[in-house]
């Protein structure tokens, strides 16, 4: 029996089960199915699939064939190459963790085993995402990880905002699919198939051609490479289309923390990082995702550094961090891309859980509203920290090893978009810290600022918990925070750059698959990009502690000296705002006025009530034909009589 | 010798009496004459015609229509009695209950 | 000749009669008429060299059927049938109908063609009389229908009896 096949089919089980059994049978022991199935996939993984895989085989085997039409050909199939392995490896791991930890976070909600069934079927499409070696199944994948996201994420569907969240989601991610969609088409219009290897074999002969759009002449290989990108673009939340992420936070925590921010999120790097192949055809497409994932970067840092509630901060965070990973994509070191997307997983799920672990104690996510937690949540605090420090890029941790490979590729691209993209990124290296040690600073140092009725907004429950009954989170929640910790700081370790010492062995992994940047730069100038990137995020740890340990009051006036800045950085810079302008109610207005009231008031309901109102006023008139009188019915008689003799007369 | 055909028109004349007769009279009693008058003039046709074909299935037929029409007769007019003793008229244009 | 102008007479005279018949107010008056139209027509059937019909006209039309629809003539309350309307109101579309009727048929009478003629001549008629020779026929071939015809019959004699019943008082 091929042991890969159980790697998605584990997952799917277990949301079989628990969907049917979960209510009425298992209740709240729902959590095991779920369990055993991920980490069952979790260990095939590691004693099955990674050996082979580094050991240089690669499995890419049909299961069946899916659809037979014509010359179109789908089959489900698995492709498992070292760029999945990784993504594996990522996937079941966060997977598993998350799950052990979700037993504590979801304990005692009503929708337990709704909660788990959801989660193994979302672990199913991922892994059908990643593991897929054909357009078509990564399509499934993908609109199956989007429908599980709007589930998880209208998890509370009582609440409205959640109910809205999980809406804003999957048609936002619907802008990006519809592009994705049309690429997977004009994939299969040019090769012909939609298997990978004879796509990506056969890539090369897309060179030169040109397809008239419109009395424009585009390019071919641009125009794939842009339109399988906008579905990149939704999927983990670029701009344009990252207005739902920050949105996505209503969902429950560990959905936060595996969802978007390690599996769901990374879909899109991994679609890009897949597509090399096509993407290395056309500079125009790298420039854009490059351009795309700098300005992410940059734009959603800016606006962490000034939210107030723990998890829109952290999702602001994602989104910066996976505008790193497209701007190494876009410069052609998808490597270093996945690379940091591996790292990635690691801090920000911690990030993510140990907040979930905050809130859990203290009922609120307003930091405004916290303070001083160090002494309650100590484990909470320790793993807080590690996260940090590898999030904002400290030497020696998994997160410094990443990035730096991103800023180095980027400053080594020797191209004008290099450059641009290389001072964003610094940019970057300098927020990541302050944003993350000001939401670390603010909740668990200085007096604790709970229980204060004179905010009046806030959340529910902020104001009855003082300082009193705030306790550390039980063991099933702490050991996978410690674990993941264990990750944030040690999993960056087997990418360590020859400049420092190390074999850059994640690189070597993953060349057959993406192949190797041409990159040329002397080792000074490796150690100079390090050294400036490592400087700018101590300075950006300095400042943090600077205005939120020492001058507390100072944040305050200068958000008061510089309000419109502060203004349109604390409104995100009105993007939602414009769309609800532009799109939402424009199309909400031709919804009403036209297709509710003219459609399908007057049309539709005109035919559907049309025909039996005519059939009514026919037959109303018919009836007046029975009149009762037999005399009547004997005049129709003999006029029929006279009818056919008359006929027969005349036809004769 | 009288030709065939005086028999045939005269028993058409006959016919369409009848049938104006049963279109247009009130009285029910006289829509069944009108019926009776119908039935005698097919018996008209059918035993001249027996006459001039020298066949006598025409009379056999006409010995049966004047048994059916007797046993018609005799419950078409009790139903009358029953429809007169319920709504005390005898007129058909006051029986309309299966109207619409 | 003689024969011509005895036609002509029985035809003017059923003609009229019939006509008489259904115009007439007064249903007494009707089936009096009708009573007279009978024996006409029985007498028609003795033209025609069928003794038996005849009698058989006069015996059971206007002895059985007539008298039993004066009987019920006399149950109906005369004295309002004369001061009403004996038309109702779609005596124009009948009549019209039924003159198209009369039109259509006569137009077609023309085109009939006869049946080559049996073995029961005049002559053979005259020989053995009209009943035998019918008496013969009925009872052999045409046995079946007689005996349906009986069964007609009896319906008939119950069918009326049950419709016409007054109800027992429990």
């Amino acid at each position: 029996m091929k042991l890969y096949l159980l790697i998605p089919f584990l997952p799917l089980t277990a949301f079989i089960i628990n969907i049917l059994l979960g209510k009425e049978v298992l209740r709240d022991k729902a959590h095991w199915p779920s369990i055993l199935a991920v980490v069952g996939s979790f260990f095939i993984t590691i004693t099955s699939v990674l050996p082979q895989i580094t050991a240089g085989k690669i499995i890419n085997e049909d299961l069946y064939t899916w659809i037979v039409s014509g010359t179109f050909n789908a089959s489900v199939g698995f492709l498992i190459d070292p760029l999945t392995a990784v993504m594996l490896i990522v996937v079941t791991t966060c997977a598993s963790l998350i799950h052990i930890y979700a037993v504590g976070y979801m304990h005692g909600d009503t929708g337990y085993y709704r909660f788990f069934a959801y989660l193994s079927l979302f672990t199913f499409f991922m892994l059908m995402l990643i593991m897929a070696n054909n357009f078509l199944q990564l399509y499934f994948g993908w609109e199956g990880v989007g429908l599980c996201s709007y589930f998880l994420i209208g998890y509370y569907f009582n609440k409205k905002s959640a109910a809205d969240a999980g809406k804003k989601a999957f048609i936002v991610n619907r802008f990006g699919d519809f592009g994705f969609g049309i690429g997977v088409f004009m994939i299969f219009l040019t090769f012909g198939t939609l298997h990978y290897v004879p796509v990506f074999a056969n890539a090369a002969t897309m060179i030169g051609k040109t397809v008239n759009l419109l009395g424009w002449n585009v390019d071919l290989p641009t125009l794939i490479a842009l339109l399988l990108f906008c579905g990149a673009v939704g999927k983990s939340a670029q701009i344009p289309l990252h207005v739902w992420l920050p949105d996505a936070m209503e969902g429950p925590t560990p959905v936060s923390a595996l969802i978007h921010a390690a599996t769901m999120v990374t879909a899109g790097v991994f679609l890009v990082a897949r597509c090399s192949p096509i993407f290395n055809l056309s500079e125009f497409a790298m420039n854009t995702v490059a351009i795309i994932g700098a300005l992410t970067m940059f734009f959603a840092a800016t606006i962490a550094i000034v939210q107030n509630d723990i998890k829109r901060i952290i999702a602001y965070s994602t989104c910066s961090h996976l505008g790193y990973m497209f701007l190494a994509c876009g410069v052609g070191a998808y490597a270093a891309g996945i690379f940091h997307l591996y790292t990635h997983a690691f801090f920000k799920a911690l990030l993510f859980l140990a907040a979930g672990s905050v809130i859990h104690a203290v009922h609120t996510n307003d930091i405004q509203e916290m303070g001083g937690l160090k002494k309650y949540l100590p484990i909470t605090y320790a793993v807080f920290v590690i996260a940090g420090l590898s999030a904002g890029g400290f030497p020696g941790l998994s997160g410094f090893f990443s990035k730096d490979e991103i800023i180095w590729s980027a400053y080594a691209a020797h191209t004008p978009v290099g450059k641009f993209v290389w001072i964003l990124a610094l940019a970057g290296a300098f927020f990541t810290p302050f944003y993350t040690f000001r939401l670390i600073f603010l909740t668990f140092h200085g007096k604790n600022r709970g229980g204060h009725d004179e905010h009046g907004h806030g959340s529910g429950h902020g104001s009855h918990h003082g300082e009193h009954h705030i306790h550390e989170s039980p063991w099933v929640m702490t050991i996978p925070l410690m674990l993941l910790a264990v990750g944030a700081v040690a999993a960056g370790w087997i990418g360590i750059p020859p400049i420092l010492g190390g074999g850059a062995h994640f690189a070597e992994f993953l060349k057959p698959v993406v192949g190797h940047p041409e990159f040329h730069g002397t080792h000074a100038e490796e150690f100079g990009v390090m050294g400036l990137s490592t400087t700018l995020a101590l300075i950006g740890l300095g400042l943090a502690a600077f205005l939120y340990l020492r001058k507390t009051d100072l944040p305050e006036k200068i958000a008061k000296q510089f309000s419109p800045i502060y203004k349109t950085l604390y409104h995100k810079y009105y993007v939602d705002e414009l769309y609800n302008y532009t799109i939402v109610q424009p199309t909400l207005w031709i919804a009403k006025k036209i297709l509710v009231a003219i459609t399908d008031a007057k049309i539709i309901e005109g035919v559907v009530n049309g025909v039996p109102g005519s059939i009514g006023w026919f037959s109303g008139k018919l009836r007046k034909v029975q009149t009762g009188l037999a005399q009547h019915y004997g005049i129709f008689m003999a006029a029929g009589a006279v009818f056919i003799i008359a006929l027969v007369l005349l036809l004769r | 010798m009288v030709p065939l055909h005086w028999y045939m028109v005269l028993s058409m004349i006959v016919f369409a009496i009848g049938v104006f007769g049963f279109l247009s009279r009130r009285n029910i009693i006289i829509v069944f004459m009108s019926i009776e008058l119908m039935l005698n003039a097919v018996n008209i046709n059918l035993i001249a015609l027996s006459h001039y074909i020298q066949d006598l299935r025409g009379q056999i037929l006409a010995f049966f229509v004047i048994a059916v029409a007797a046993a018609e007769a005799a419950i078409g007019l009790a139903i009358v009695i029953a429809l007169f003793r319920n709504k005390a008229t005898a007129h058909v244009d006051e029986v309309k209950e299966m109207q619409g | 000749m003689i024969q011509q102008l005895f036609f002509i007479y029985f035809a003017f005279a059923i003609t009229g009669l019939s006509l008489l018949v259904v115009t007439r107010k007064n249903p007494v008056h009707s089936v009096l008429w009708m009573l007279l139209l009978f024996f006409h027509i029985a007498s028609l059937y003795l033209f025609l060299n069928a003794e038996f019909m005849a009698a058989i006209q006069v015996i059971v039309y206007a002895g059985g059927i007539l008298v039993l629809f004066l009987f019920v003539v006399l149950l109906m309350n005369i004295r309002e049938e004369l001061t009403i309307s004996k038309f109702i109101g779609a005596a124009p579309t009948g009549f019209t109908f039924a003159v198209a009727l009369l039109v259509v048929v006569l137009l077609s009478i023309r085109s009939f063609v006869a049946a080559p003629p049996g073995i029961y001549s005049i002559d053979l008629i005259k020989q053995e009389t009209h009943t035998k020779v019918l008496g013969k026929l009925l009872y052999t071939e045409f046995l079946y229908p007689f005996e349906v015809a009986s069964l007609i019959l009896l319906v008939a004699i119950i069918g009326a009896i049950v419709l016409a019943k007054r109800r027992l008082k429990p």
